[in-house]
């Protein structure tokens, strides 16, 4: 079962930098959204409004349409989430990071079962159970996206956010993370909401794009549409123009 | 109009100055006053407080056994100069033993674990949080104060009354070596004067005060990484800011918890 995600009226500001000036935006239940901006449009912080790491100062979001800060927890329960850089427990193991919430809350299994289920998610993104006692500073950087994929996927979350997902990695390594993002979400049946600027990650992951411009939702739409949508804006994201609406520092 | 237009700027930089010093000192009691709340409510991680009191107790002994043993061995020393100028060459064990079990063990022993341990606390939660690791955990529905901050308070406190204990002995042993090795002292009659001499009181007193300095330079190692700023500079100076703070707030704390002793 997946969630639909609405926003509505989003404002966040830090001092005087209005970061987010009301963002409206729905991400359909089981759909791959993917928000697309610039550099410091707000992306990241939009995420973490929805997660409840940085409060919103207005609006709300909504989980199937009611209040996600209701019950928090529960939020967090059928939630995951791959980091831009992974994020990985440096003190534990490969399989600890990916059965890090296996172990722990109401429905915790024994340490034995939750590493059969941690290999087992990693078998999915691709490693052999090999890996599953390392540590994650003895692996590549593509390795440690994929060990945070399964760590994201540990508990088939409802919900899966990807922050950057394709940073710092080859082309290569890249269209597979792309890949296994896909193919997952939609195996599981998950609501994902992906940030990225990586056009090639946008055309292999989402159904849903929207654009974050100046704190607004500039455009929403399905990503087919996004090359013939005539908004300035997004085409010169989508064809990486200097020359544009969007001012470029030289 | 030009002095008037001096002593604003000076006054408005003393303003300044104070309210970003009132600002840090609620901050830091905000902090704090959140992490004992969570002390006493679950979940707790025995796993975890395990984990710290290794790291902050066990490995930590060498540092604080041989810190104390010095210091107990030179304060033989000089209180033997110090005391022959009135022929109270004497009074050597007793003052050693009280010297070291009241003020030196807990202090230079706070000291040593708060140059060791706060600043890898600072540097270890200030790398988690610059690589996102803190917000992993809020995502993977664990509160970071409770899984962090609150087993190395737990461990801290517990860790350093015991090593200070240990100390306290090695520097009695140590003021001892010296007493009897260089200065002659018999050594019956030193162990004797210093077991008459010292009580449980002192004691006591000395350990109290050794588990308030594990709070604060657990304290501050936590506080520190976990507001540190973005890049490498910011975890360092984190980890400067965390031994400096721990260091200074040890020693205000051990006036008071003297003048508290003292009076009662």
């Amino acid at each position: 079962m997946s969630t639909q995600i609405t926003l509505k009226n989003l404002t966040k500001s830090f001092g005087r930098k209005h970061v987010l000036r009301g963002v409206d935006l729905v991400a359909p239940a089981g759909q791959n959204t993917v928000i697309i901006g610039e550099s410091g449009s707000g992306k990241s912080v939009l995420l973490k409004c929805i997660l409840g790491l940085v409060k919103p100062d207005a609006g709300e979001v909504l989980l199937d349409g009611q209040p996600a800060d209701r019950d928090r927890d529960a939020f967090l329960a059928r939630f995951g989430m791959l980091f831009q850089g992974a994020a990985l427990f440096d003190s534990l193991t490969v399989w600890e990071n990916v059965g890090f919430r296996l172990v722990r809350g109401k429905n915790k299994l024994n340490r034995s079962d939750a590493r059969d289920v941690a290999v087992e998610k990693l078998r999915r993104v691709g490693l052999s159970a090999d890996v599953a006692d390392q540590f994650p500073a003895e692996l590549s950087g593509g390795m440690q996206k994929r060990v945070g994929l399964a760590r994201a996927i540990a508990a088939d979350p409802q919900i899966i956010f990807f922050d950057e997902p394709t940073t710092g990695l080859d082309p290569i390594m890249a269209g597979v993370i792309n890949d296994l993002i896909r193919e997952i979400t939609a195996e599981i049946g998950a609501t994902g909401m992906t940030i990225t600027h990586d056009m090639t990650s946008v055309r292999a992951i989402a159904d849903q794009v929207a654009m974050l411009h100046n704190g607004k939702i500039r455009w929403i739409g399905q990503a087919d549409q996004m090359d013939t949508c005539g908004d300035p804006y997004v085409e010169q994201f989508v064809t990486g123009s200097a020359d544009g609406p969007i001012e470029a520092v030289r | 109009m030009v002095v008037l237009r001096y002593a604003q700027e000076i006054l408005a930089s003393i303003g300044a100055a104070v309210l970003a010093l009132c600002a840090a000192t609620g901050a830091l009691l905000i902090f704090a006053a959140t992490a004992v709340s969570h002390l006493v409510r679950p979940p707790f991680y025995p796993v975890e407080i395990g984990r710290q009191l290794l790291r902050i107790g066990w490995f930590s002994l060498p540092v604080v056994g041989l810190t104390t043993l010095f210091t107990g061995g030179a304060l033989a020393l000089q209180i033997f100069a110090g005391g022959a100028r009135f022929n109270a060459e004497s009074v050597v064990p007793s003052i050693v033993a009280i010297g070291m079990v009241r003020e030196l063990g807990p202090v230079l022993g706070g000291l040593m674990v708060a140059g060791r341990v706060s600043a890898s606390i600072a540097a270890e939660i200030g790398t988690m949080r610059v690589t996102e690791q803190i917000d992993a955990l809020s995502t993977l529905s664990t509160n970071p104060m409770k899984y962090l901050v609150v087993p190395r308070l737990i461990a801290a406190v517990i860790a350093l009354p015991l090593l200070v204990l240990i100390g306290d002995i090695i520097g009695v042993m140590g003021g001892f070596m010296v007493g009897v090795g260089r200065l002659d002292f018999n050594a019956a009659t030193y162990i004797n004067t210093t077991a008459d001499f010292l009580t449980t009181a002192d004691v006591v007193s000395g350990l109290v005060k050794a588990a308030v300095f594990g709070f604060i330079l657990a304290l501050m190692g936590c506080y520190q990484g976990y507001h540190s700023q973005r890049g490498a500079q910011g975890v360092g100076r984190a980890t400067t800011n965390a031994v400096v703070s721990a260091s200074v707030l040890i020693f205000a704390a051990n006036y008071i918890l003297t003048e508290v002793f003292f009076t009662s």
